[in-house]
């Protein structure tokens, strides 16, 4: 290779780079964030950075929300949303609890069950939503306080436990198939890798992104929106189902009343990674970092005690934060916004 | 007729980027004369008209209101001066009351200015209704009323404002043979008053019944003004298309075969659509010409299934299809080419292989649901250099290609599904002069390999330099198909303005 020609091809990588940075300027920006985050509170608490804090306290408090907050990017990515993942995930706990003690299920007929129960509610978000014609927003928060009901009705208001009965039903999240590694962090990732697939790769995952940049033109192309529209919010249900499983097996048991609000942090997760709520742009790795920010900064809060009060505050502030500089770069690069 | 001036437009002009919207256009209008402006689509009516109501500023020229020299910035100035206009689509608050409606933003309240004086409202509406012999009640919701008495609202608010013109664009487009007479009633007693009354229509009938002088616009250019009482209506077709005939081109003499691929028969809609039957043949390109409103988009729209139909088959290669949403009509082999690519076309925020893909992605995926990147990608390099599409590479999102070559991209989305037969609307709409003459050897090159086209266009020498045959739309009717050899701008002008029901009077 002459000297010229390498100098440019060079040159060439180096445009890629920058193409690269200026493509995924979102999910770099949030990266970055979480690593100056996560830097600011070790050096104020070196023992912020410990593998049990880690492990134990950050990336385990970030399983169920990053469960669902992969389901609900998929929902946004269409330029929809779903309020009832919270509620949704409770009620597929207790469904599951009553169901894995009464008929003695083992381990994995009960995750099958859970995530089976999970994808029936999703594919009722999405039979409101396409065949009633329902906006998401409204469609979904009716099944989010119908999920919320029900939830209390089946438990009798009351905690299911999971007995020892059920061998192994704890060692889904807590046991440890990598040793010091937590199952549920693993099922985190997981479940990541193949939603990410999913999303890039496949066909649905095309049609996510077709439907969130042009409904119309997308229906009008040949493609049946309602069904891919029940399929995506079933699927984002399956994560939903997944969470609850996850859940249960952290706590010992299926709380009725422990899910509402958990839509929210989900959704702010998603928002935080770069996922536009204008429908048509979006990434799991990006959701991922999003949940993981949230965590961050719940957990080093709480290890610099600063008071619950006001670690809400900082979250909401971090939010306004992510949105507003998503908001800044997309009009310096003259991005249409719809 | 009183024959003092009102309102005098002088040398006016207007130009937007790239078009001479207006170019030195006049006109006048007396107390109690009912003065139309006609003109094909694009002439400059709606320009016009918009820079007498103050929402587009003239470039040049002078407007002159009852005497003096007038500056129109905007609605609001319009509006003191005492210019009123009547939209198409009616500016209405739907969920008010008619008396509300009316007086909005000028309400009476009471002492003191914070708490809304209804009684005297209303008080006022009657007595405004009773001054026109409008039959309304005031406290009816406006949304629940028919079109012909929301339009009725209309024309009170406008004369509430106490000027003395008003301008009413396309004010008969949809109302009955009955609500017209009474709304030419109402325009009589406004005559009466000393009021002036522009009147745009595209229902040429309508304007020996109403009109006392036609002023033609053409291209942005005044033509003619001409006393109602001493023209005709053939004589006003020929000055509104007059343009040099001499240098449109039309398609070479092509033999088309006898095998029909699409068959629409008895087809109508809820709102437009009536009764309406053609064949279309392989390779031939049938163009639809009318003027807006005709009903030719709803008409794609209903045969892609986009819209409800409400009667009438499509039968395809001699076999009824049922079309209930477009991927029915896709899969039938029919695509449409909107003429908002933006909106109804294109994933703007997406690269030019996932445009190209986006009709046929069940082919470029195995049975895993697994897209086949590397196969899309490839027919979207094909489409790029089959098409001429100019971008730098099939990763370029649409949102950074020009008008042209995004409506190649939409082009190429159907190629690649392999539709028999496509439906381009507007196919040049927004498209540069030297790209259009691209898309029409384009139209032409895919009739010849066999596909076949129906072209709807408002352009007339658009649809005669391209169609094989003409078919000609009206009111949501069909009112002619014709051969190209047998076609020209008169006739089509004809028959887009033949109203088979828009009046009681026609024979």
């Amino acid at each position: 290779m002459s000297e010229a020609l390498h100098a440019a091809t060079k040159a060439e990588d180096g445009n890629k780079v920058a193409a690269f940075i200026r493509r995924e300027i979102g999910r770099v920006t949030a990266l970055a964030s979480l690593v100056v985050i996560f830097t600011f509170f070790t050096v104020m608490r070196p023992v912020f950075a410990s593998w049990a804090n880690v492990s134990g306290g950050i990336l385990m408090s970030t399983t169920v929300i990053g469960l669902m907050a992969i389901g609900v990017t998929f929902v946004i990515i269409t330029g929809g949303i779903d309020l009832s993942v919270g509620t949704s995930m409770a009620l597929v706990a207790v469904i599951t609890g009553k169901t894995v003690m009464a008929m003695h299920l083992n381990v994995w007929s009960g995750i099958l069950l859970g995530m089976l129960v999970g994808t029936i509610l999703g594919a009722i978000n999405g039979i409101l939503i396409t065949v009633l014609k329902l906006p998401p927003f409204i469609a979904t928060l009716a099944t989010m306080k119908g999920a919320q009901g029900l939830a209390l009705i089946i438990s009798d208001l009351k905690p299911i436990l999971f007995t020892t009965d059920v061998k192994g039903w704890d060692s889904i999240a807590q046991g440890n198939i990598i040793p010091n590694f937590p199952n549920a962090v693993l099922i985190l990732l997981v479940a990541a890798v193949i939603a990410s697939i999913i999303l890039n790769k496949t066909v649905l995952g095309r049609y996510t992104f077709a439907i969130g940049s042009n409904t119309e033109a997308t229906k009008l192309s040949g493609v049946k929106v309602n069904r891919w529209l029940v399929a995506i919010y079933a699927l984002c249900g399956l994560f939903v189902g997944l969470a609850a499983v996850v859940m249960t097996s952290r706590l010992g048991s299926a709380q009725p009343d422990l899910g509402l609000g958990y839509e929210l942090e989900a959704i702010a997760a998603v928002i935080i990674g770069g996922t536009s709520l204008l429908g048509g742009k979006g990434t799991i790795s990006g959701t991922i970092i999003g949940a993981l920010i949230m965590s961050v900064l719940i957990n080093g809060l709480r290890i610099l005690e600063l008071q619950q009060e006001w670690q809400y505050v900082v979250v909401g502030a971090v939010i306004l934060l992510a949105v507003y500089g998503d908001n800044v770069r997309r009009r310096r690069a003259g991005e249409t916004t719809h | 007729m009183s024959s003092v001036q009102l309102l005098s437009v002088a040398g006016v002009s207007k130009e937007f980027p790239g078009v001479k919207a207006l170019n030195n256009v006049h006109f006048d209008l007396n107390e109690g004369e009912v003065h139309a402006i006609v003109g094909e689509n694009g002439a400059g009516k709606s320009t016009l008209m918009k820079i007498l109501s103050g929402i587009y500023k003239k470039d040049s020229g002078t407007i002159t209101y009852k005497g003096e020299e007038v500056s129109i910035p905007n609605p609001f100035e319009a509006q003191k001066l005492g210019i009123s206009i009547i939209h198409q689509e009616l500016n209405l608050m739907p969920h008010l009351t008619v008396a509300e409606n009316i007086f909005i933003g000028r309400e009476d309240r009471f002492p003191g200015g914070v708490f809304l004086d209804n009684k005297k409202l209303v008080e006022a509406a009657v007595a405004l209704l009773a001054e026109l012999g409008l039959i309304l009640n005031p406290n009816d919701i406006v949304g629940e009323l028919t079109i012909a008495k929301q339009q009725m609202v209309e024309i009170a608010k406008a004369v509430s404002y106490r000027g003395s013109v008003i301008i009413m664009d396309e004010p008969t487009s949809s109302l009955t043979p009955a609500e017209t007479d009474a709304l030419f009633a109402i325009i009589r007693s406004l005559k009466a008053a000393g009021k002036g009354v522009v009147y745009i229509s595209h229902r040429l009938e309508e304007l020996e019944k109403i009109t006392d002088r036609i002023t033609v616009l053409r291209d942005g250019e005044y033509v003619q003004t001409l006393k109602t009482s001493e023209t005709s209506i053939p004589e006003v077709i020929s000055l509104m298309v007059g343009r040099k005939v001499a240098q449109d081109q039309r398609p070479e003499n092509r033999v088309i075969g006898t095998d029909i691929v699409l068959s629409v028969a008895g087809l109508s809609d809820q709102h437009l659509l009536r009764d309406i039957s053609f064949d279309l043949r392989k390779g031939e390109i049938l163009g639809f010409a009318g003027l807006m409103g005709a009903g030719r988009t709803e008409l794609a729209r209903a045969i892609m299934g986009a819209d409800p139909k409400t009667a009438g088959t499509i039968t395809l290669h001699g076999n009824e299809v049922k079309i209930k949403q477009p991927s029915d009509a896709v899969a039938a082999g029919i695509g449409y080419l909107s003429e908002d690519r933006k909106r109804y076309g294109l994933l703007l925020n997406q690269d030019i292989t996932f445009n190209v893909i986006l009709s046929s992605i069940p082919r470029f995926s195995n049975k895993f649901g697994f897209l086949k990147v590397k196969s899309a990608a490839g027919i979207a390099r094909d489409s790029i250099a089959q098409l001429r599409v100019r971008t730098p590479s099939e990763r370029q999102f649409l949102k950074n290609l020009s008008g042209g070559n995004q409506q190649k991209v939409v082009i190429a989305k159907w190629l690649t599904r392999d539709c028999d037969v496509l439906i381009f609307d507007e196919p040049t709409r927004g498209i540069d002069v030297g790209a259009k003459d691209e898309i029409y050897r384009l139209l032409t090159k895919l009739a010849e390999e066999g596909k076949s086209i129906i072209m709807i266009s408002s352009e007339l020498p658009e649809v005669l330099r391209l169609s094989d045959r003409i078919a000609v739309m009206c009111d949501g009717r069909l009112t002619g198909i014709i051969d190209n050899k047998d076609a020209d701008q008169n006739v089509i002008m004809e028959l887009a303005t033949k109203f088979s029901a828009g009046l009681t009077s026609v024979n």
